[in-house]
């Protein structure tokens, strides 16, 4: 293994985040608040640890392979969180580490699960510095870093394709490095268009631009007590929309700007997302209904949340705990779910679903007729069997270690069944409320240290999709024989 | 520049590496899964899966835009419809490769003027021209022609014991009187563009440049004696064997081609009566032998396998055979056989990849000075290119000495008027000149790159 490369692209990244740090300082700056010295300090020792291990581990040999980039990739996002956690200690703000870094890979992986009681309190700079690592985690860390980092070999795709979220990635131009500054532009502009439509609407500068990125990364961390639940209508139909927006394979907006709208058009993903979101909305707004009396604010109220759980966001504008229980059940496994693949969102991704589907389809048809040949189409191309394998693999590793996490955070005293399992499923698949103790109105304050570590590790699995973390936590990785 | 390369084979994955490094925009088609994979964990490319003669696949890899399109998949006509598809789908130029004898002949200029081709290439007689060329050449040269061969650079290893080791170069060239000049050493994998205090060792891989009539001179001075082959042993019935052996015997040398296929042979014997086809297994040393192996002026392996051929060559070697060439497909291989000490390889891919870069670099190159010839030389590590010098620029008109060339250039000639000059300090480069300049560790566009 080229351990020297593996260390030198995590100087590297480590250093970015130095620079992105700077960010939530300028903010600390305009607000005078407390946040000033610790970013301060947290930018030194990232430039002092990047610096050191850029340059003790610059190696002539940049040839990498699957393996390194699987490894890179978690030591990368453990590194970042690590390192993010510093500010909010040193500040006070959240006192214990577990907290902070719980909070920080909550923020990265764009989950959106907080144990802070009262936002409110929180200073500026901490809460931009939040909602700016769901922007950053949501597109990926490593893509920025190739996109803005001169002098990275070809062979960075193993650390992209390890990152970047789906069952296959395709390159958008023939360079690595463009096709990463492309999806990067296509975000910022997505974002940039939610800041000034809900400038528009009247929110504050400071809530638009944290809310803007929060949704952006699909990560859903809030700046008040009630999430989104105060801001007006006009801004909760905004966030909603965009939160879909950003829940859809960035591929298909390079392609609609290209005008290439064929593919667009018979995209079945696309459309599969987009038939599930309605049809939940429809169900949810009838079931729902008696409750706000008015079909407006049900419709709002279900396609926001059903938005919210869908792209795993975690905004709220109700608690949805209130809720009748069909509507419950079907935003519970609306978090399976999650977007699609190439997006900012988390979960099992709808691609994934629908090769699932088609596969069993076709394994139902060989039991019947053993010697019949069937082939597996999607977006109007044959799906290679190795891909529907991995999928297959994907989907048991997922299920597994599922039960895996509820079952240590079942050891949690206190917490009752529908908590615990909608907790795990909430981090597992970066979503941020689950229901009942940790739904939309409480947080996971409550739990104790040990299980914020587990939580915040399965929060890393769903971000990164399992493999990178699994294979570099396997010690066959790292003894040598 | 926006290139697609259809067929990722061999030649095609040569042509990926060539041009991602030189920094375009590559789209690598084919039609194989598999190989597709295996390209995107290895070159920074995008692929796209399919038939490359396929309207929609082509405009999936975005035809429209592209400046350049090579065809090389495993059969010409697929590589043809390739290129005239992608032609009038919008690509701006095309190149084929066309292998086909029965395409080479007088139809093939009809065929490209009809299919609006801008090049065709045929890897193997590129091949059987260059080998034909090394057959008459000292056994261990190589030999790059410029200026229609008013210029030659050969590339040679220094043997223990040579006169050339242990001079400055200074000194060398007037012991010597011939008018020559080392341009480029090669020496443990390194690339130096040696100085006159530079002291040649055993073991290093020059190139040298000189007026082609000077050459037999020098080579009497560096201890190498030179026989035109009269009796030239070929293995394997290929295509690039078939082009050479109708060379040769055009120019009457004796050919013998050894293949195991019986039909190989009989086509061959068919198409050029003068040639001796055998008909057997020619890695049975025995088989050699009974041929006359140790009686041939020089043995030329040309079978489709790395392994076979090099292991060949090793015995014609051991049995005295004066000239061994031995064809290898394989970089890895080809950098093993020389660590092992054999003197000639041929590598196809590179003389392909030689043919097309130089089209590509003059397509990306600014008017004023285009490059008319291009190879790589030492293992791909530095660049022999020629200029033509069309206007007055920056470069002409100033005595070398005074020019501030970068680092790792070297002038290597200049031809003005049929005159071959190999420039001294005081030389200048004028408008008409064509000009041969050395280049390592960077790629040059046109003349004017050398100033820093």
């Amino acid at each position: 293994m080229n351990r020297k490369m593996v260390f030198y692209l995590l100087g590297r990244l480590i250093l970015l985040e130095g620079a992105l740090l700077v960010a939530p300082l300028l903010v600390s700056l305009v607000y005078h608040d407390l946040g000033t010295v610790p970013f301060l300090i947290t930018i030194g020792i990232c430039l002092g640890l990047g610096g050191a291990l850029s340059l003790f581990c610059h190696t002539g040999d940049q040839v990498i392979f699957a393996k390194e980039g699987f490894i890179v990739t978690s030591l990368a996002w453990l590194a970042v969180s690590a390192l993010g956690a510093l500010p909010f200690v040193i500040a006070g703000e959240i006192p214990s580490y577990v907290d902070a870094f719980f909070e920080t890979v909550s923020g990265f992986t764009t989950t959106g699960a907080s144990i802070l009681t009262d936002v409110e309190a929180m200073c500026h700079s901490m809460l931009f510095w939040r909602s700016f690592t769901h922007w950053m985690g949501g597109m990926g860390v490593l893509v920025l870093m190739v996109a803005i980092v001169p002098n990275l070999s070809g062979r960075t795709i193993h650390v992209l394709r390890a990152e970047m979220p789906g069952p296959t990635m395709g390159k958008l131009v023939p360079k690595l490095r463009d096709t990463a500054r492309i999806l990067y532009l296509l975000y910022m502009a997505l974002t940039a268009l939610e800041f000034v439509l809900l400038l528009l609407g009247g929110m504050p500068l400071f809530d638009s631009a944290v809310h803007a990125l929060g949704t952006a990364g699909t990560g859903g961390f809030g700046i008040r007590g009630d999430s989104i639940g105060s801001y007006s209508a006009y801004e909760q139909w905004v966030i909603a929309v965009f939160m879909m927006l950003f829940g859809v394979n960035f591929n298909l907006y390079y392609l609609l700007l290209i005008r290439r709208f064929k593919p667009v058009f018979r995209s079945e993903e696309f459309w599969t997302y987009v038939c599930v979101v309605l049809a939940a909305t429809g169900v949810i707004t009838v079931n729902i209904l008696p409750l706000y009396g008015n079909v407006a604010e049900a419709t709002r109220h279900a396609f926001f949340q059903v938005n919210t759980v869908v792209s795993t966001t975690g905004f709220s504008t109700a608690d949805f705990n209130l809720w009748p229980e069909l509507s419950k059940a079907i935003l519970v496994l609306l978090m399976f779910m999650g977007g699609c693949a190439g997006s900012t969102a988390g979960g099992l991704k709808v691609s994934r679903l629908v090769l699932l589907y088609k596969t069993t389809k076709r394994e139902l048809r060989h039991l019947l007729h053993p010697r019949s040949v069937g082939v597996v189409r999607f977006e109007g191309k044959r799906v290679d069997n190795s891909v529907l394998v991995s999928v297959s693999t994907y989907f048991a590793l997922y299920m597994g270690l599922f039960a895996l996490f509820f079952f240590i955070t079942s050891f949690q005293p206190g917490y009752d069944f529908t908590s615990n399992f909608t907790a795990v499923a909430s981090c597992f698949n970066n979503i941020g409320p689950g229901l009942n103790l940790v739904g939309p109105a409480a947080n996971f304050a409550g739990y104790t240290p040990l299980i914020k570590v587990v939580l915040s590790i399965a929060m890393l699995f769903g971000r990164l999709e399992i493999y990178p973390l699994l294979l570099s936590f396997s010690p066959s990785t790292w003894i040598k024989k | 520049m926006k290139i697609i390369v259809v067929g990722c084979g061999k030649i095609g994955e040569a042509l990926l590496h060539t041009f991602v490094r030189e920094g375009h925009d590559v789209v690598a088609m084919d039609n194989q899964d598999s190989v597709i994979q295996n390209l995107t964990n290895k070159y920074d490319v995008m692929c796209v899966c399919g038939n490359g003669a396929d309207c929609e696949t082509l405009e999936e890899a975005g035809v429209a835009e592209v400046d350049l399109l090579v065809a090389v998949t495993g059969s010409d006509e697929m590589n043809m419809l390739s290129c005239f598809l992608a032609r009038r789908m919008g690509a701006k130029h095309t190149i084929a490769r066309i292998r086909n004898p029965e395409y080479n002949d007088r139809s093939l200029s009809f065929m490209r003027q009809q299919l609006h081709l801008s090049m065709s290439i045929n890897p193997e007689l590129l091949a059987a021209q260059e080998l034909y060329h090394m057959l008459k050449l000292p056994p261990g040269v190589k030999v790059e022609f410029f200026s229609r061969r008013m210029f030659e650079m050969i590339e040679s290893k220094l043997k223990p014991g040579s006169p050339f080791c242990g001079i400055p170069l200074a000194e060398l060239r007037n012991r010597h009187k011939a008018n020559f000049l080392i341009c480029v050493v090669q020496r443990n994998s390194q690339i130096i563009i040696p100085r006159g205090d530079f002291v040649l060792e055993p073991g290093d891989k020059i190139g040298l440049t000189a007026k082609p009539s000077e050459m037999n001179k020098l080579f009497k001075s560096m201890g190498i004696t030179n026989r035109t082959a009269r009796d030239v042993m070929l293995l394997g019935g290929s295509k690039t064997a078939f082009y050479l052996a109708k060379m040769l015997t055009s120019a009457g040398t004796n050919v013998k081609i050894i293949d195991t296929d019986r039909h190989v042979c009989r086509d061959l014997c068919d198409a050029i009566p003068a040639v001796s086809a055998i008909h057997g297994d020619g890695t049975h040393q025995e088989l050699l032998l009974e041929e006359g192996l140790g009686d041939q002026d020089a043995f030329v392996a040309l079978t489709g396998m790395d392994e076979e051929n090099i292991l060949v060559s090793f015995f014609a070697t051991s049995q005295k055979v004066p000239k061994v060439i031995a064809k290898v497909n394989r970089e890895e291989m080809a950098q093993l056989a020389d660590q092992l000490g054999l003197d000639s390889i041929i590598r196809t891919k590179e003389i392909v990849n030689n043919v097309v870069l130089r089209y590509a670099r003059a397509l990306d190159s600014s008017k004023g000075s285009s490059i008319e010839t291009l190879y790589q030389v030492m293992d791909g590590k530095a660049e022999a290119l020629e200029f033509v010098v069309q206007q007055q620029s920056r470069v002409t008109g100033t005595a070398l000495r005074d020019l501030a060339i970068k680092p790792n250039i070297l002038i290597a000639g200049i031809v003005r008027e049929r005159k071959t000059i190999i420039p001294s300090g005081e030389d200048m480069i004028l408008p008409g000149d064509r000009v041969v300049v050395i280049a390592a560790d960077q790629r040059l566009n046109a003349l004017g790159d050398i100033l820093k």
